[in-house]
């Protein structure tokens, strides 16, 4: 492994040398750290190659792996994520990357009916990874900004992750490509480079278990459940809550959406009495709705207020500034939802 | 200047006449003119997302939508951009205020702040507004000019990709479909050299992306995409035989990426030398100008007076267009269905809580 360091150029040994990393530098390192592990890793998409991927996340892989394991593909995301299929089928394990994932729809039809049911056909589990940059928040407009997340939840046969730290997505990203089934991992690019998730992260390898949510912060008073660039404004709005109310809110980051943590959350519950979820995502068909039907099947007579959700406005994401932010929950949403639910 | 009542020396090519011709110029002058005002703006940070540039490009844009028959009043030809046809939709009438305000986000663009840059649509002036996955746009052409077949209207449409968009499935069912059910399509790839950083090598084997027509049974052409008449001559044969009932046409312009694929990107994987040889030698308005004064077909004067209306033009729409108001916070909320705002439920900020109402 100490070898393997010193070949690493310069982007890639952040961690090994103790400097901080961003969230999307953990990902470019755990998937290198994959394809030094695993010569059955390999990644195909747009633009990956020699130019490192629209948001750099694959930068210098082509150099150092060739361009067999790294590929870049036609614009055709039917035909790269099919091919990702076939190639697992036949002991490979791809990574898929979505330019953006807006562009994950193009390949729906591979994904939830062959990829999703390969398994339970009979024509064995498909080891592969569809990752790319998601959510709103940077003025990107209808097509640039999703979270689609919801589409792919109602879709057995498929596990879904979203991170919300650098930590996590380094772990995450690593257990996904390990997982024998398949996982779509999204990415928040309003997160992949701020700078306040910076942080420095273990030097040797490590794996973050699919289908386990964290505790980001202990509480008593309320619980937040939320994920990705959620977990951090419902993090603003637990610090403005202890500070103006004295209120103790918990929040719960699911981290992987499916499988869906239900132990962490119903635990969570059973200690507050009081839930808010939070989602970027679209208000109806949002994952609040699931999570509160899990609670009110298995620990309704823990709640002493009814469960509330902050969540994306039941529209396209709009481009212009000041509609994206009326669009999108905001701190204030969630200090308002909390503060209902302590009052009720 | 006692010759200029006399005849130009060479004829006008293409049944076009000297108007015509400054008016392609005026389009082609005015495409490059706005894209520049539009950077001194995106650095203003005035556009607020990214900003795509045709430069190099806008000859063939121009000059192929040229050839559309252009109505007011939703009887014309019609055409979907992509997203580095500016010039097709000024020709088609979008006007420079519209897509100041859509790159400026203001709440009176075309798509109310919804949308962005060019994704616009007026069904009146004939322009389908573009989404951003790639190739989209084919199969809904393909619908548009099926229902002009359906209703025995002699209209015609026209849709624009790259060549790396040709990979996409929905490239091949859309013309696919409109080749079997004879169309009245009009297909143009704009054959620039990349695809955001994919050279085209790397998109397809096809040694030309005319060879593709045959594939599909419909006709096909190859022009200099870079030859502004060139470029009209091959859109109006295909845009005739189109509305003489002879289908699909996939006409391949060869051309040239010469910025990044947006304003972000560097180029890092274009050579220099390649861009500033078709920079030099071979860009659309230095040609057409070469072009225009050479044959007599237009002076110096002409082309300056032009310039200097653009100019003028676009220094009263940036005006009018940065003192566009911004759109309202509950414009979210509407057009998502016709039947009203889709609801804003109490949980978000601009509304009391029911509980301490
Ligand atoms: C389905 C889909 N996949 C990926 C993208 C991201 N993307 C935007 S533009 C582009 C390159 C387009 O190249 P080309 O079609 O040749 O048009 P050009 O930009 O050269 O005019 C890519 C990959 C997209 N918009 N749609």
């Amino acid at each position: 492994m100490a070898t393997l360091i010193h070949d690493r150029p310069e982007h890639v040994r952040l961690s090994a040398e103790g400097k901080p990393v961003t969230l999307l530098e953990a990902i470019r390192e755990g998937i290198w750290e994959e394809m030094e592990r695993d010569e059955r890793v390999f990644l195909l998409g747009e633009d990956i190659g020699a130019y490192g991927g629209a948001f750099k996340v694959t930068e210098g892989m082509q150099e150092r792996f060739g361009a067999l394991r790294v590929i870049d593909t036609p614009i055709s995301e039917i035909g790269f994520t099919g091919a990702a299929a076939g190639a697992a089928h036949m002991g490979m394990r791809p990574v898929v990357e979505m330019q953006f994932i807006d562009f994950i729809s193009c390949a729906y039809d591979m994904i939830t009916n062959y990829i999703a049911t390969s398994r339970y056909r009979g024509s064995g589990g498909v080891p592969m990874v569809i990752r790319g940059p998601s959510g709103g928040g940077v003025r990107g407009g209808p097509f640039h900004s999703q979270n689609p997340e919801m589409a792919f939840f109602h879709t057995p046969g498929l596990k879904i992750v979203y991170p919300s730290t650098a930590y996590d997505a380094k772990g995450l990203i690593k257990a996904a490509i390990r997982d024998p089934d398949p996982v779509l991992f999204f990415e928040h690019k309003w997160l992949y480079r701020r700078p306040q998730l910076r942080e420095v992260l273990p030097a040797e390898d490590y794996t973050v278990p699919l289908g386990e949510a964290r505790t980001h912060r202990e509480g008593t008073d309320v619980s937040i459940v939320t994920y990705a660039a959620m977990v951090h404004k419902s993090q603003e709005a637990a610090e403005q809550l202890q500070r103006e109310d004295g209120l103790s809110v918990e929040i719960i980051d699911l981290r992987t959406l499916l499988p869906l943590d239900e132990e962490a959350i119903l635990a969570s519950v059973r200690k507050t009495n009081r839930l808010l979820v939070v989602h970027e995502d679209t208000r109806t068909g949002g994952i609040a709705g699931e999570i509160a039907m899990r609670v009110n099947e298995k620990a309704f007579e823990w709640l002493d207020a009814p469960i509330l959700r902050v969540a994306a406005l039941d529209a396209p994401i709009p481009y212009s500034p000041p509609l994206e932010d009326f669009f999108l929950p905001g701190v204030e949403d969630i200090v308002k939802a909390v503060r209902h639910l302590a009052a009720y | 200047m006692p010759n200029q009542t006399e005849a130009p020396p060479v004829e006008i090519p293409h049944a076009l006449v000297r108007g015509d011709l400054l008016a392609l110029y005026r389009y082609i002058r005015l495409t490059r003119t706005l894209e520049e005002r539009l950077v001194n703006l995106h650095r203003q940070n005035k556009v607020v997302g990214g900003l795509f540039r045709s430069l190099g490009q806008e000859g063939e844009s121009v000059a192929s939508a040229f050839a559309l028959r252009r109505r007011t009043d939703g009887t014309g030809d019609m055409l979907s951009p992509l997203i580095r046809n500016l010039g097709s939709m000024l020709v088609m009438g979008a006007e420079p205020v519209e897509v100041l305000r859509q790159y400026m986000a203001k709440g009176d663009s075309p798509a109310r702040g919804k949308e962005l840059n060019i994704h616009f649509t007026d069904y009146q002036r004939g322009f389908v507004g573009q989404i951003s996955p790639l190739g989209d746009m084919v199969p809904v052409m393909t619908g548009v000019t099926l229902t002009f077949r359906q209703r025995g209207e002699e209209r015609v449409g026209m849709v624009y990709l790259g060549e790396g968009a040709t990979s996409t499935g929905a490239f091949h069912e859309g013309i696919n479909f409109a080749a079997v059910q004879r169309c009245p399509l009009v297909v143009i790839v704009e054959s620039n050299g990349y695809a955001y950083s994919t050279p085209t090598a790397k998109q397809s084997a096809v040694k030309a992306f005319v060879d593709k027509a045959p594939g599909y049974g419909v006709a096909g052409e190859q022009v200099d995409g870079n030859d502004v008449l060139a470029v009209y001559g091959a859109a109006r044969r295909a845009v005739d035989r189109a509305r003489e009932g002879g289908g699909v046409t996939l006409i391949e312009v060869i051309t040239f990426r010469r910025l990044g694929h947006a304003q972000h990107d560097n180029q890092s994987y274009q050579s220099v030398e390649e861009i500033e040889r078709w920079a030099s030698t071979n860009d659309p308005l230095d040609r057409y100008v070469a072009t225009l004064l050479g044959n007599g077909w237009a002076s110096e004067a002409d082309l300056a007076g032009l310039d200097t209306q653009v100019e003028r033009e676009l220094d009263d729409a940036i005006a009018v267009a940065d003192a566009s108001p911004l759109p309202q916070d509950e414009d979210t909320l509407l057009d998502v269905y016709a039947d009203g705002p889709v609801p804003l439920p109490w949980t978000r900020h601009t509304l009391p809580d029911p509980a301490r109402a």
